[in-house]
């Protein structure tokens, strides 16, 4: 989808991002950062280790308070509001309805001693889901989505290899349909092949529900296939910001043509 | 007894666990600290609720103590003795006599009345434990009332075994409010929990005291095709005969054999003295 198109769908971002600055003592964590996120839109973050990707997107998700800047996220039910000023409980709520957080390492996004449709079952009885049948239906067909065989919904996650143990947390994280996925190197860690299948399985279900995504990656090959947009950054800042493809194939900042050459050891 | 303050607490730890007591009472289900106290006793043996025994004593009380439902378990006649002893107050196993009872893991099979107390040892009163072990954040759950937990719990359950098969510590949600462990009672006493009597519960290694007032609405949790049932053995007590009654397993020889009894020692013994006879019973000498 075109810029122009999408604006015209939609009158708001889904996520407005306003000066964004968080620092550790001295040093930047990330400094300055804005953007909008539209509607059904993918925004990938890249850069070296140490430029501030995963301090910027807890800052984003509010699981870290940063020191200055607005989230505003487009409510439901109050539109656009700052999600720094909501009680801790509205912003937890959001944190298990509108909101999903795909951590890099499984285990910390996934109860270990709960089964695989425990698992996956969590956040709707989390938002009151109170029918044991439907709820392990709808595990099950979420278990199904992402190739997980029906015989393993009752096994824990301690049994399941890596690339399935990530396929389950991304099941828990969109059974209750979430409007915006925040991602911290989601195939981080997995063998080559594992990665393939499972960036093949999210790109599938990113256009399927028409989800808004923040991906945080090293690997240049996950925003070119996951990614509308990219942004670049570079101790703490955003270097370069644009369309993916522009961006990879027409490099405009230097430290971006750098990593693009894949010079740069990211 | 003089080398004793009144049931054995100096009144300054008592008042300490009464406004923890009051404030239970206000909050119905929530879990309130309280600095628990070293007691002559060891933990397990129901140092916490020996602690509200104690901070709600008075002079004229009747003091009664189950363990299992009965009165003559160790762990029941040490805690009885004790009282008797630092307090010097009336002791019975008639569940009609006793002001204040305390208790392990039984509540009373006769309804209790207005008036009364019942005092539960809890040995762990948090509820989301099981599957959250950060005090920080199931103190956050309970604060944002965030329970979908304690339905996860319940899940695996059914799952792993075709049905609720928790039976004791069946968790139960407060007035609408707090989620709650009745401590380690059979499921089958959870619907009298709305009780007539007020009950308190102290866990005395865990330091929390949380309480329940008079008739008040406690739920136990469920899902709507899974609903709650109380359970009971498929059997009436061979002793006394009675058909709904909490009964224990007791096996009687090598050769397997085995009769099932009240675990109510004192209901059984009621039942027995008005002349009712089990299966199993001989008749009473009243
Ligand atoms: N908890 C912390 N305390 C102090 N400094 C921190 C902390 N977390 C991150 N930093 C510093 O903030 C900067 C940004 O770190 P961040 O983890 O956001 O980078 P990143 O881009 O996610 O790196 P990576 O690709 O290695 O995950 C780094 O200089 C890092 O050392
Ligand atoms: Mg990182």
């Amino acid at each position: 989808m075109k810029d122009t198109e999408r604006a015209a769908i939609a009158q708001r971002p889904l996520l407005r991002v306003e000066g964004v600055s968080r620092r550790y003592g001295a040093r930047i964590g990330c400094a300055e950062v804005s953007f909008d996120l539209w509607p059904g839109e993918v925004m990938g973050i890249v850069g070296e280790s140490g430029s501030g990707k995963t301090t910027l997107l807890n800052c984003l998700a509010g699981q870290l308070a940063p020191d200055a800047g607005r989230v505003m996220f487009d409510t439901r039910d109050r539109g656009m509001v700052d999600t720094l000023d909501m009680s801790e409980a509205e912003r937890r709520m959001l944190g298990r309805t509108d909101w999903a957080f795909v951590h890099q390492h499984a285990q910390d996004g996934l109860r270990m001693n709960v089964s695989a449709g425990g698992n996956v079952g969590e956040r709707l009885m989390a938002v009151g889901a109170r029918h044991y049948g439907n709820i392990r239906e709808q595990a099950i067909d979420w278990l199904d989505r992402v190739e997980i065989a029906e015989d393993r919904v009752d096994d824990r996650p301690s049994a399941f290899s890596g690339g399935m143990r990530q396929r389950l947390q991304i099941a828990r994280n969109l059974v209750t349909g979430p409007r915006l996925v925040f991602m911290d190197e989601p195939t981080g860690g997995l063998d080559v092949s594992v990665q393939a299948r499972l960036l093949d399985l999210l790109r599938g279900l990113v256009r399927e529900m028409g989800l808004s995504a923040i991906i945080v990656t090293h690997d240049l090959a996950v925003v070119r296939l996951l990614a509308d947009r990219l942004m670049v950054m570079k101790s703490g800042h955003v270097v370069e910001t644009g369309l993916t493809d522009q961006v990879l194939d027409d490099p405009q900042h230097a430290y971006t043509q750098l990593l693009v050459s894949s010079v740069l050891q990211v | 007894m003089s080398a004793y303050n009144f049931a054995y607490l100096d009144e300054q730890t008592k008042r300490m666990i009464r406004r923890a007591l009051l404030k239970g009472m206000a909050i119905p289900g929530y879990q309130v600290p309280f600095a628990s106290r070293e007691m002559p006793m060891p933990y397990g043996w129901g140092t916490g609720g020996v602690q509200v025994s104690a901070a709600v004593m008075v002079p004229e009380d009747c003091f009664k103590v189950i363990d299992q439902g009965a009165d003559d378990t160790t762990n029941a006649v040490s805690i009885r003795r004790f009282f008797q002893a630092t307090a010097g107050v009336a002791v019975t196993e008639k569940t009609a006599e006793a002001s204040v009872i305390q208790t392990r893991h039984r509540i009373p099979e006769r309804d209790l009345r207005q008036g009364q107390i019942l005092v539960y040892q809890v040995p762990i009163p948090e509820p989301l434990r099981f599957l959250e072990p950060s005090e920080v954040e199931t103190r956050k759950m309970h604060a944002l009332e965030e329970y979908g937990l304690m339905h996860v719990k319940l899940y695996e359950d059914i799952a792993r075994h075709g049905d609720i098969s928790t039976s004791y510590a069946y968790p139960v949600k407060v007035e609408g409010r707090y989620v709650m462990d009745p401590s380690p009672i059979p499921k089958f006493d959870n619907p009298k929990l709305g009780m007539a009597a007020i009950q308190l519960f102290g866990a005395g290694r865990e330091q929390r005291i949380y309480a329940l007032p008079p008739h008040t609405d406690v739920v136990s949790l469920d899902f709507e095709d899974y609903p709650f049932q109380a359970g009971k053995a498929d059997h009436d007590c061979d002793l006394c005969g009675a058909g709904s009654s909490y009964l224990d397993e007791v096996i009687t020889d090598d050769a397997g054999g085995r009769m099932f009894v009240c675990s109510d020692t004192d209901f059984c013994r009621e039942r027995r003295e008005a002349g009712h006879v089990g299966a199993l019973g001989v008749e009473a000498v009243a």
